[in-house]
């Protein structure tokens, strides 16, 4: 009873757009009327069409990649977290989500400013003398958005990983010191397996929302760094092709959803195995 | 469960791992303090080396009347998505944390997080044909609607861990005592759950306050301040004024989690103690 309110809303603001967004991926856009004729053409395009395979693919790149420099720069310090540190976790705890709080927007532009033409990694090199030029590499490529999304998204590593790890039973780690294992088999045969729920939280709450970031890509990627959820925009903006924008986010989404799902069954798979 | 010697690892490999983690926060946090940095800084150009101190983007973010009719959207919305949002997590945090089992209890929190779950850009076109289906205008209230969807699994996630861990058989001695559900609720749940509201007021308000995907797709012409400053960004003329705005808003969302954290954490023993948001 006390749910109601809540599911309510859920289904006026979350469901029914879900499901319009699904019925206007089989429309067409016919000028400035939309075409109420059911029809597969969108999809036809999405799947046909080169330039958007690739963008879908680059897409997918890229997350894997962040998700990937994320979770790996993210483990060592929720290790540290749960296992070192005594009295302060609270304090490390809240140090490390605060800036997951802070403006996502003002991050990326921190990152353009960082890494700009005339930005502040340039200008302090060649104020310390140690390039004549500015490095133009540095912006408007597909690392410059694996390094800003991977930044964005630490607290969405850290956290998942922190609690699986704080779960831990700490005497299975004594029993198997007991039983002979030196601290690093100890960690790959008891702490990494049982802190896997958490790392494949970790790479789903990554994975999933990177592919269809937006302002990354827009503010620091450049040409080379176009993804997904720019083509998707621009149907809704200057293109003018709802129904094809609509079939974009589904299918894409779709398709995120199936990698991830298979990727978490790959694992579970392969640490069965070792077990 | 926690046993204070410590049961993993070298005295070697505990100085490695503090050194990390000084690295980690670093690379988190200088990013983000560049801004309030350059935001005093006399030049146009965000470059080193700095050239002087001044106030005066400051002064100018002080005289920009149109990003004052932003903020004060912003403030609007933010206000309304989290006080709705957590009216709406209030209540089903209770039911979803009742003693006696919520039928269909997975299914309710499964689709109050499924949110968290698709991608802004989604939801944003999603509500924006929802919206001109309807053929309503948008407006700061399409923005709200989508700002409530977005901020309701963090008032579910905030409540919740403070409803757990919460003794019912106080309520049960209420109602014995002969107070009705109504007075029951507002004297002893009401009391013993406001860390819990506090905080999720402000994380809401933080969330709704920072988001520009959704208000990108649904503000029309009634502008957020995210809005604003994406708009803003496209003139590199215009960064040090952004500078300036994005170090205040950096500084007051900060205060505002820390003070969300350390209310939701007064008196919270038990279950609800080592627990962070989001976890």
């Amino acid at each position: 009873m006390l749910a109601l309110p809540a599911m309510i809303f859920l289904v006026f603001a979350l469901a029914a757009p879900m499901g319009l967004l699904l019925i206007y991926s089989f429309l067409t856009e016919n000028g400035f009327v939309i075409d109420a004729h059911m029809t597969l053409a969108q999809y036809a395009n999405v799947f046909t069409r080169e330039g958007y395979r690739t963008l879908f693919l680059r897409s997918v790149a890229i997350s894997s990649v962040v998700t990937l420099v994320t979770v790996g720069l993210a483990y060592p310090i929720a290790y540290f977290v749960a296992f070192r540190v005594q009295r302060a976790k609270f304090t490390w705890l809240l140090l490390l989500t605060i800036p997951f709080w802070t403006s996502y927007l003002l991050r990326v532009f921190a990152w353009k400013v960082i890494l700009g033409f005339n930005g502040a990694i340039n200008s302090g090199l060649i104020s310390l003398g140690l390039i004549s030029k500015p490095l133009e590499f540095l912006l408007y490529n597909p690392t410059a958005v694996v390094v800003t999304l991977a930044h964005a998204y630490a607290a969405f590593a850290i956290l998942p990983i922190y609690v699986s790890l704080e779960k831990i039973d700490r005497s299975l780690l004594e029993a198997a010191a007991d039983l002979g294992d030196g601290p690093f088999r100890r960690f790959l045969r008891v702490t990494l397996p049982l802190s896997l729920p958490g790392i494949l939280g970790a790479a789903v709450l990554i994975f999933v929302p990177t592919t269809g970031d937006y302002v990354t890509p827009t503010l620091v990627g450049g040409s080379d760094g176009v993804m997904i959820a720019n083509l998707i925009q621009v149907q809704f903006g200057r293109v003018n092709n709802w129904p094809l924008g609509a079939a974009l986010a589904i299918s894409s989404m779709a398709a995120v959803g199936i990698i991830a799902v298979a990727f978490i069954q790959a694992a579970r798979l392969s640490v069965a195995r070792i077990k | 469960m926690l046993s204070p010697e410590r049961v993993e690892g070298s005295k070697h490999e505990g100085r490695g791992l503090t050194v990390y983690a000084v690295a980690y926060l670093a690379f988190l946090y200088i990013p983000v303090l560049l801004l309030p940095l350059f935001s005093f800084n006399d030049s146009v150009f965000i470059a080193f080396p700095l050239r002087g101190f001044t106030t005066k983007w400051y002064a100018a973010m002080a005289a920009d009347t149109e990003m004052h009719a932003a903020l004060w959207n912003t403030l609007k919305v933010g206000t309304a998505a989290s006080l709705l949002s957590t009216i709406l997590g209030l209540l089903a945090a209770k039911a979803l944390t009742q003693a006696a089992p919520l039928p269909g209890r997975g299914f309710v929190l499964g689709f109050s997080n499924l949110s968290l779950f698709i991608p802004e850009i989604v939801i944003g076109i999603a509500l924006l044909i929802l919206i001109t289906t309807v053929g309503v205008p948008l407006s700061l209230t399409s923005v709200g609607i989508g700002h409530v969807l977005i901020c309701l699994p963090f008032a579910i996630l905030v409540l919740m861990s403070r409803f757990e861990g919460f003794d019912t058989s106080l309520e049960e001695a209420s109602r014995d005592l002969g107070e009705n559900a109504w007075m029951t609720f507002w004297r002893v749940t009401f009391p013993i759950v406001l860390p819990g509201i506090i905080a999720s007021l402000l994380l809401t308000f933080i969330v709704s306050f920072d988001d520009f995907m959704i208000a990108f797709f649904l503000c029309g012409t009634d502008t957020t301040l995210p809005v604003y400053i994406f708009g803003e960004l496209r003139f590199p003329y215009k960064l040090p004024n952004v500078l300036a705005l994005g170090a205040a808003i950096l500084i007051a969302s900060a205060v505002l989690v820390a003070l969300a954290e350390w209310v939701r954490r007064l008196g919270a023993e038990g279950p609800a103690r080592n627990r962070v948001i989001g976890a």
